[in-house]
Parts: structure tokens; C-alpha cells; sequence
């Protein structure tokens, strides 16, 4: 058995993905971090805090961990999918009936947008309740709060596109709102002194339209798809940085309480 | 089948009742953490974590964060083979379901139409919501409490946000997708929905509750009076309030970061003020204008 771990091991197409043996040794512990791109997010050391689940709850993590998720089903739905009104719903139907794992990949995508907004939230009220948004992370909080709306528009925005009764009235009534917006919403207070119609103001604008239509339907599907998880990741981009270079997931600052150490 | 279960497991809330669920036991746990550090600080020790070492990434971290993501994917999993995710009647403008409802994290905001004003309730609030949410760690100047699960460093920032967030947001979700129906009306979740029932309750102005009209010249003042105080006697109260039992509190917070804190926390304190008057008293609008109602 050893002999044939040894022949997979020391062939130089293994070596050349792998680059060098692990020995459990502190400089192979690094470099299992620093030598792979996808960990090297994380820092070669971290304080213990940062690995207690009591902690952190993971819960920044399964949010990330859902968005990943989330973007691989989407992918899939993607390909089956044509944002027009007269294919979006059927395409959903043959989705479910003709597509192997058709109801599965669509299950997992829905469920799993309701649960990045529940542990986002999650998420949220654990960073508060340690008080991690204090000096020196207020700016990352601030990230974290666009993320968090973000969020909430990626599954608003994905609400609409089986083009069902449920998503097409969801919208309705959530853009209905965008109407009553001060000086920019036909029903809003002072728009009559920018002479802001139907069909010029802020709902006008989201929806492509004054009612929910077509060209809705392709706004919220280029939102969903492109728009929003584009400006989605890059933020998540600097969150993740501003983390690591804030000094790492928050613990107990020690020098003011030197009496204990 | 029985409303309530009905109600509950619709597939979109049983989204809702696992959040019920999380969060919950998270909000438990965080402040069991918090009064168990709380003890450890009375009893002149250090709170947890804070003799903490550093350990290597991999494998400690790695290795819990493989485990998550795996209990996670499992469980959607799970969660995806047992319900079908609703794909309702291809969409109909001419047929409105009876209650329209938006998604359910916006839920908390629908119900607030029931108080206020779409511009306030569907614009204005949820704006000063993600600003004030912003601006938390910068008007949040007690240096106490970072790192650590803690209450009696923290109480009213504490509190405060608890309140907006578990009553002003999560409640009035669990509000809207369980107890509203046809209507906007009240329906317990063991009662059968009626989309006939009508509910006459007439509602009132403020200054027409001491008979002046409030669409008169002293209506409008009367509002105006109301409104107007209650932001800027809201404001100025508190200050000579601190100004004569916590000067060096005010002293540190200086004007304008006082004057934010205490326009959005009376602002935030004006939503249950609101619900309160709406539903004892029955006012609908305390200041009618001609461009806005409040």
C-alpha cells in the first residue's frame, strides 16, 4: 500500500500540482495555507477565539459558504432559463419535469437563499454582540451592512424570475414602494415640483416600465444574475482583506487589562 | 388540514420557522456567553478568550470550517429533498392574490404600512435603518466590551439594538407571514382565512381627538407642534438630562455625534410610539400636510 502511495507520490505530474511533501513540520503547516490559493485567505496563524465555535458560530463562513452554493445551482439554472415573459415560467416547468436533479438543483437554490439571509442576519448580531465593529473594524462593519442589504436585493431580485404569481406580486408590492419615495416616486411627497409621472420616476426606473412587465423581468434577471453578485463579490473581497488586516477575527485586547496576564 | 399547520408548513415559512429556530438559540447563546463573562469580570478574572494562544490554520481552523461546510451542505440537502421549493400560476396582472405579500424579510416593512405612510415606512425608515446600522461603530464610543460576549460593559447598546432588531424587524416578520391575511387583517394562526371579513374601524387624526380638523389651518399646526417637538424636544431633553447627571459623557460624545445618536434612537422610538397610537387610540395621521401625512 505504501509502495503504491510512494509511486503516486513521487511521479512528476504529482509533483508538479503539489509541489512539496507534507511532514507535519511548523514550515509545512505554513505552507499548506501561504502555498494554496484558495486558503491562503486565511493567515498561517490565528488566535484560538478564531477556531472556537462558541465564538464566531462559523457564522460569516456558511454565509460565504451559501453564496458559493448559491452561484454554483444559479449557474445551472442559468442554463436552462430565458428571461422573457413568454418562456421564463415553462422554462421553470421543463426545469422541474425534464431535467435530471431539475427539482433538486431549484430546491437547493431556493432554500439555500432563504438561509444565507437568515445567517447573514445571524451573522450580523454576533459581530454586534462582541462588540467586533469597535475600533479598529468600524469601516468593515460598514461593508458588512452593504453586503447585508446586497443580500437582500440578490433574493429580491430573484423572486421575480419564475415569473409566478408568488414572484410577480412579491415585486409588485416591494416596488410599489420605490412610487412613494420622496421628491423621486409619483406618489411621494414633493415629486409634483420635479413633475415626476409613472412613467419617469424611481419605480419607472426598476422596473423598465410602469408596470411589471418584460423588461422587469430582464432587469431583475441581469441584477440577479450579474449586476449584483459582481458588486457582491468584490465588496465581499474587501471584507475579507479588511478582516485580516483589521488583526484578524476580534478578541479581548489585553493591553488593558494587564493585571490578568 | 388545521390552519395552523397548514400556515407553518407552507414551504417559503418553513424558512421562517427555522429562522424562529436559529436564532433563538443564537441570541440564547450569546447571552448566556455574556453573563458568564459578566460573572468572570465580577469575580476579578479574565473574560474567555482572553488568555488565548495563536494555533496554526491548518489544520485546527481548516478542519472545523470542512465540518461546517459539510454539516451545511448536508442539511440543505436534506431540506431540499423534503420540500419542493413553490412554483406557483404562471403570473397574472389581472389576478391580486389576497394578501399580497412581499418576501418575507421585507415583511417587517409591510407591516409598518399598517402605521405609517409608504414614503415613511417603505423609503424614509429603511434608509435611516442601513445608515443608522452604519453608523453604529462610530457613534458607539464605550471602548469596553470588544472581543467578547459581554452585558454590563455594553447595557444600552445592548439593548437598544436587541430592540430594533429582534421586536422591530424579526417580530414584526413573524408578524406578517403568520398572523396577516386576506386584508392586512389580524388572523391567529388557527384561524381559517376569510377573505369576506371586514373589519370597521374607524380611525381618527390627533387634533381631531380634542375636535379640531385636522385638514384646518389648526390642525396643521397642532401637527406640526407634535411632530416638530417630538424631534427636537426628543433631542434637547436627554441633553439636559446628561447635561446634569453625565456632563463628561456629553463631553465625550460632543454635539454632533449626539445629535445623530439621538435622532435615530427617537426615530427608532418612534415606530412603537406610532403603533401604540394606532392601535389604542386608533389615530391615523398626527400631521396631515398637503405634500405629506405623518
Amino acid at each position: 500500500m505504501n509502495e503504491m502511495f510512494d509511486k503516486v507520490k513521487k511521479n512528476l505530474i504529482w509533483k508538479s500540482v503539489f509541489r512539496r511533501d507534507y511532514r507535519n513540520t511548523v514550515r509545512d503547516r505554513a505552507a499548506a495555507i501561504f502555498g494554496n490559493v484558495f486558503l491562503h485567505i486565511h493567515p498561517v496563524k490565528v488566535r484560538e477565539s478564531a477556531v472556537k465555535l462558541r465564538y464566531t458560530w462559523g457564522m460569516g463562513g456558511i454565509t460565504f459558504f451559501a453564496f458559493i452554493i448559491l452561484t454554483i445551482t444559479g449557474i445551472v439554472l442559468m442554463f436552462y432559463y430565458h428571461p422573457t415573459v413568454s418562456h421564463a415560467y415553462e422554462d421553470m416547468k421543463d426545469f422541474e419535469f425534464q431535467v435530471p436533479y431539475g427539482v433538486i438543483s431549484r430546491n437547493l437554490h431556493r432554500w439555500a437563499a432563504h438561509f444565507m439571509v437568515i445567517v447573514v442576519m445571524i451573522h450580523m448580531f454576533r459581530v454586534f454582540m462582541t462588540g467586533s465593529y469597535k475600533a479598529p473594524r468600524q469601516f468593515n462593519w460598514g461593508v458588512g451592512v452593504i453586503l447585508l442589504v446586497l443580500t437582500f436585493l440578490l433574493s429580491f431580485t430573484g423572486y421575480l424570475l419564475p415569473w409566478d404569481q408568488l414572484g410577480f406580486w412579491a415585486i409588485t408590492v416591494g416596488t410599489n414602494m420605490g412610487a412613494a419615495t420622496p421628491l423621486l416616486g409619483y406618489q411621494g411627497p414633493f415629486s409634483e415640483f420635479l413633475h415626476i409621472t409613472p412613467y419617469n420616476d424611481v419605480r419607472f426606473a426598476l422596473l423598465g416600465g410602469a408596470t411589471v412587465g418584460g423588461n422587469a423581468l430582464l432587469r431583475s434577471y441581469i441584477w440577479h444574475c450579474v449586476a449584483i453578485p459582481l458588486v457582491s463579490i468584490i465588496l465581499m473581497a474587501v471584507h475579507f482583506w479588511r478582516v485580516r488586516k483589521d488583526g484578524g477575527i476580534s478578541r479581548p485586547q489585553i493591553t488593558d487589562k494587564e493585571t490578568t496576564l | 388540514m388545521n390552519p395552523f399547520i397548514e400556515i407553518i408548513t407552507k414551504p417559503d415559512n418553513i424558512a421562517i420557522v427555522i429562522m424562529i429556530i436559529l436564532v433563538s438559540f443564537f441570541m440564547a447563546w450569546a447571552f448566556l456567553q455574556a453573563f458568564q463573562n459578566d460573572k468572570l469580570m465580577a469575580l476579578g478574572q479574565g473574560v474567555d478568550g482572553e488568555r488565548d494562544q495563536d494555533v496554526d490554520t491548518y489544520k485546527p481552523l481548516v478542519r472545523i470550517e470542512l465540518i461546517i461546510a459539510l454539516v451545511v451542505m448536508v442539511g440543505l440537502t436534506v431540506w431540499s429533498i423534503l420540500v419542493d421549493a413553490p412554483l406557483e400560476e404562471i403570473a397574472n396582472p389581472t389576478i391580486t392574490p389576497n394578501p399580497a405579500k412581499a418576501p418575507w424579510y421585507f415583511l417587517g416593512l409591510q407591516e409598518l404600512l399598517v402605521y405609517f405612510d409608504p414614503w415613511l415606512a417603505g423609503v424614509v425608515l429603511p434608509t435611516l435603518i442601513i445608515v443608522g446600522l452604519i453608523a453604529i461603530p462610530y457613534i458607539d464610543i464605550n471602548p469596553k466590551g470588544n472581543g467578547y460576549y459581554t452585558f454590563s460593559e455594553r447595557k444600552y447598546a445592548i439593548l437598544t439594538f436587541s430592540f430594533g432588531f429582534f421586536i422591530l424587524w424579526l417580530l414584526l416578520i413573524v408578524i406578517g407571514v403568520f398572523f396577516r391575511g386576506p386584508g392586512w387583517l389580524w388572523y391567529w394562526p388557527w384561524q381559517e382565512w376569510d377573505t369576506q371579513r371586514v373589519v370597521f374601524e374607524p380611525t381618527r387624526d390627533l387634533s381631531t381627538m380634542i375636535g379640531i380638523d385636522s385638514r384646518s389651518i389648526g390642525g396643521f399646526i397642532i401637527g406640526a407642534v407634535v411632530v416638530l417637538g417630538y424631534l427636537v424636544g426628543g433631542m434637547i431633553a436627554p441633553y439636559k438630562y446628561f447635561k446634569k447627571k453625565f456632563p463628561e459623557f456629553l463631553e465625550q460624545m460632543g454635539m454632533i455625534r449626539y445629535s445623530i445618536t439621538m435622532f435615530l434612537f427617537i426615530t427608532m422610538m418612534s415606530i412603537p410610539i406610532k403603533m401604540i397610537l394606532r392601535l389604542v387610540f386608533l389615530v391615523k395621521y398626527i400631521w396631515i400636510t398637503p405634500w405629506f401625512n405623518v
